[in-house]
């Protein structure tokens, strides 16, 4: 008993120091000489400026501007958002995309809240593509697309979500919509070894994709 | 569903299948002492660890001895975790300034880690310090594990033995798993995960406008060296609060592939293991077999459950159906890049493991669905289970299917050409039956008194099974979760402020966990104690044989009928009912 516990003791002592320490510091170590860029979160720079991580989806509904010229807040400190129709638009979040904090709403299927946020978020997504997609109807709205993931900022969106969103994009950017279509399929990113997981369309890396064909900046664009 | 789909999941198993012998093999070396090539680069590191700890690895134990200095090991270990939990006010690398939780909470929390449980009330990136997350937390990741598998190796020198009474040196089994098998998978699968794009940094967060001019901060940190280990060793406990959904967690549809393969691979590979070392592999095999089938058949089930679609998604008129360039089915809190079939799968197979990491947001599966998470851990965690702890919880469960069977064909029940008799049977039972009677007495206790509300989210069948998820899930060291149910309430201040924890539901899940750790692994040991002193008869023709489909047949049917019919009338008032209605509550 008394032997167990002088040595039990020292386990705790070595195996924290190894296990809490060592292990870290070298996985550490090695991933950063190795693999820089992704051990550092896959950034994306536009004119040598971080704007985002190719693995990380963001929020690409317009702020509206107050008198001061700065993007409006709600009274929660939130930032009052308008539909843009010149970018693709990421699956609707529980967070507003914040890759800080992450959480879910856990609402159950049987609950009527979850039904009621259904309803909002297709009530949205028709209202927005209509204008562009004549004859849309709820049966053609992908479940990305009025779905939350889980993570809040799932960065992808699905082949066919993006397909109806072409139609939009192409009209307010003056664009031949195979242009578009062809920008989809660049950014899609595949299933691995060809059949795992699911393809999804990254949509960052889709909308700098446009915004480099029609150089305006978001500078001008927000102005 | 899918051809795609259903080809991702043959394609898992047959790799999984693959490398069951593979590692099998290696791991009976690293517990027989056999020469491996690995100890020509740590065989030093091994020497002064046993040096430093002041151990003789040569000094055999047995059963008393090998449960005595695991419990000791244990506590100890557990006082510490509680003490640095309780001590955050004084740490080094606290950046965000936090002071300690509640002590309910940090009760909860200590237990949750020893057990191998990695359930989680408190919010990681908002209450800890990150050298609780670093020398508290992380270090359980490895220990909890390595305890599990020490344990499961000694249990097999006990049905194996040809009449010592000894099985072998906890210290030595120990220091061997952790040197030989766990750090070095959990290094290499570290890298691989970040070459998919799995951050590992020690920089803190940046902030930056994005493309439309808004902020958005990343939250960085060491996450690949962690994950790699929450999911060889079955813990399951994540770097982010939403676990593998994350991408910086589970970037790309490969990294969810290796993901979920680290979670069956070292349970998988010890049914290997066993068969190698109690000399007929083909004993390992049938295990093998059984625990297969079971969770192909639990995978089917979500699968299916999911791709139906939620009533509420019917409710809305939300499209369910499949079509060109979308999964349709259940997509709420699941990611694009996943899909149905993916998150389907990693739900079964980390609820069949005792891992409980997530890909996609359990609470808001169908009942269904959802269902098949909470019968999965109500088996008892055997089917592969948690490493080493699945299996020594199978192994009670084949001497229970033997003493059925010999019941049966009214012969004395052998195993392994030992006999089993009185006293085996009766450390099998309180092995077998502790955890589920817990689970009830628990899940009862919270449900009848008043003092188990204030954990619930939801209302209605939801919020009967959040309660009766919470119990199984910490009972049977799972710690997967219906995250709505909760034991820490944190009101968005700064600083925590008015922070508290619910102090019922905090005991209770830490008391359960600690019961559900040590009384099946307790008895796992006396029941191999017993056996390793028993003569082993020779097989004749009257022999009933364990490694053949009539034997996993049975086995499959003793889990079940012990495990799934204890439950089925509590699953009855939360799951099913939401399954079989489209009524929104």
């Amino acid at each position: 008993m008394r032997r167990d516990l002088l040595n039990s003791v020292l386990a705790i002592v070595v195996f924290t120091v190894l296990l809490g320490l060592v292990y870290p510091l070298a996985t550490t170590g090695v991933s950063q000489l190795v693999f820089p860029g992704k051990s550092d979160g896959s950034r994306l720079e536009r004119q040598g400026k971080v704007v985002g991580s190719s693995l990380i989806g963001q929020d690409f509904q317009k702020p509206v501007l107050g008198p001061d010229g700065k993007p409006k807040q709600d009274k929660d400190g939130n930032p009052v958002l308008q539909d843009d129709p010149r970018y693709f638009q990421s699956r609707p979040s529980v967070t507003g995309y914040n890759a800080a904090g992450s959480y879910f709403n856990n609402l159950g299927p049987n609950q009527k809240d979850l039904r009621d946020l259904f309803k909002e978020n297709l009530d949205a997504y028709l209202k927005r593509e209509r204008p562009t997609s004549p004859g849309l109807e709820a049966d053609d709205v992908p479940a990305d697309a009025v779905t939350t993931s889980a993570s809040g900022v799932d960065p992808h969106i699905s082949q066919a979500n993006a397909r109806i969103q072409a139609r939009r994009v192409a009209r307010a950017r003056n664009m031949q919509l195979a242009d578009v279509q062809r920008l989809i399929d660049q950014n899609t990113d595949g299933r691995a070894l060809g059949f795992l997981g699911e393809p999804g369309v990254n949509v960052l890396e889709l909308n700098l994709a446009l915004d480099r064909l029609a150089p305006r900046s978001t500078a001008e664009v927000i102005r | 569903m899918s051809v795609n789909g259903w080809l991702q999941i043959a394609f898992y198993f047959a790799v999984l299948t693959a490398l069951t012998p593979v590692l099998g093999a290696y791991m009976a070396r690293v517990y027989q002492g056999e020469p491996i090539a690995l100890e020509r680069v740590l065989g030093p590191l091994e020497r002064l660890t046993y040096r430093a700890l002041r151990v003789d690895p040569g000094r055999q134990q047995d059963w008393k001895a090998y449960g005595r200095t695991v419990i000791v090991f244990s506590a100890l270990f557990w006082l510490a975790l509680f003490a640095i939990l309780r001590t955050q006010g004084i740490h080094p690398f606290n950046p965000e300034g936090f002071h300690s939780g509640s002590w309910d909470l940090s009760f909860n929390t200590a237990s949750s880690f020893i057990t191998n449980t990695n359930w989680q009330y408190y919010g990681g990136e908002t209450t800890l310090t990150y050298f609780s997350q670093m020398a508290g937390l992380a270090v359980q990741n490895f220990i909890s594990a390595a305890v599990g598998m020490a344990v499961l190796a000694a249990v097999i020198r006990g049905f194996a033995s040809r009449g010592t009474r000894e099985l072998g040196n906890f210290w030595q089994d120990l220091t061997r798993t952790l040197l030989y098998i766990l750090l070095p998978l959990s290094f290499v699968g570290a890298l691989v995960l970040v070459s998919q794009g799995v951050i590992q940094t020690l920089s803190g967060s940046v902030t930056f406008p994005t493309v439309q001019g808004l902020d958005q901060t990343l939250a960085l940190g060491p996450a690949a060296s962690q994950i790699a280990i929450k999911q060889l060793g079955t813990n399951g406990g994540g770097f982010f609060n939403v676990n593998s959904a994350f991408p910086f967690e589970n970037p790309t549809t490969f990294s969810n592939f290796v993901e979920i393969l680290f979670i069956l691979l070292i349970p998988a590979a010890l049914t290997a293991t066993f068969g190698r070392m109690v000399g007929n592999r083909r004993q390992g095999w049938a295990i093998y077999a059984a625990m297969t089938v079971m969770v192909v058949a639990t995978i089917t089930v979500a699968y299916a459950a999911e791709q139906n679609g939620s009533p509420a998604q019917k409710a809305a008129q939300v499209a369910t159906a499949s079509a060109d360039g979308t999964t349709g089915g259940n997509m709420e809190g699941k990611e694009q890049r996943f899909g149905i079939a993916d998150s389907s799968e990693w739900a079964a197979i980390t609820t069949a493991a005792s891992n409980g990491s997530v890909d996609s947001a359990h609470d808001s599966y169908t009942g269904v669905g959802g269902s098949v998470p909470l019968i999965n851990m109500m088996t008892g965690e055997v089917v592969f289970g948690g490493v080493g702890s699945g299996l020594y919880g199978m192994l009670l469960m084949v001497v229970l299917s033997v003493f059925i069977a010999g019941l049966m064909v009214g012969r004395t029940p052998e195993y392994l050409g030992k006999k089993i008799e009185a006293r085996e049977m009766k450390l099998v039972l309180i092995g077998v039956l502790v955890v589920p009677l817990g689970v009830l007495a628990a899940t009862a206790l919270a449900i009848a008194t008043k003092w188990g509300a204030p954990s619930i989210f939801n209302s209605g069948p939801q919020g009967f099974s959040e309660t009766l998820y919470a119990y199984t899930s910490q009972t049977n060291n799972n710690g997967s979760a219906f995250a709505g149910y909760t034991g820490f309430v944190q009101p968005n201040a700064p600083g925590n402020v008015g922070a508290f924890g619910i102090t019922f539901a905090d005991l209770l899940g830490g008391l359960a966990m600690l019961a559900g750790r040590f009384v099946p692994l307790l008895s796992a040991l006396a029941v191999a104690g017993s056996l390793a002193t028993k003569r082993v008869a020779p097989a004749g023709a009257g022999t009933f044989r364990t490694d053949t489909p009539t034997f996993v047949f049975l086995l499959i049917a003793v889990v079940v009928i012990v495990g799934a019919l204890t439950f089925f009338p509590a699953l009855l008032l939360g799951p099913i009912v939401q399954g079989l209605t489209p009524h929104l509550f």
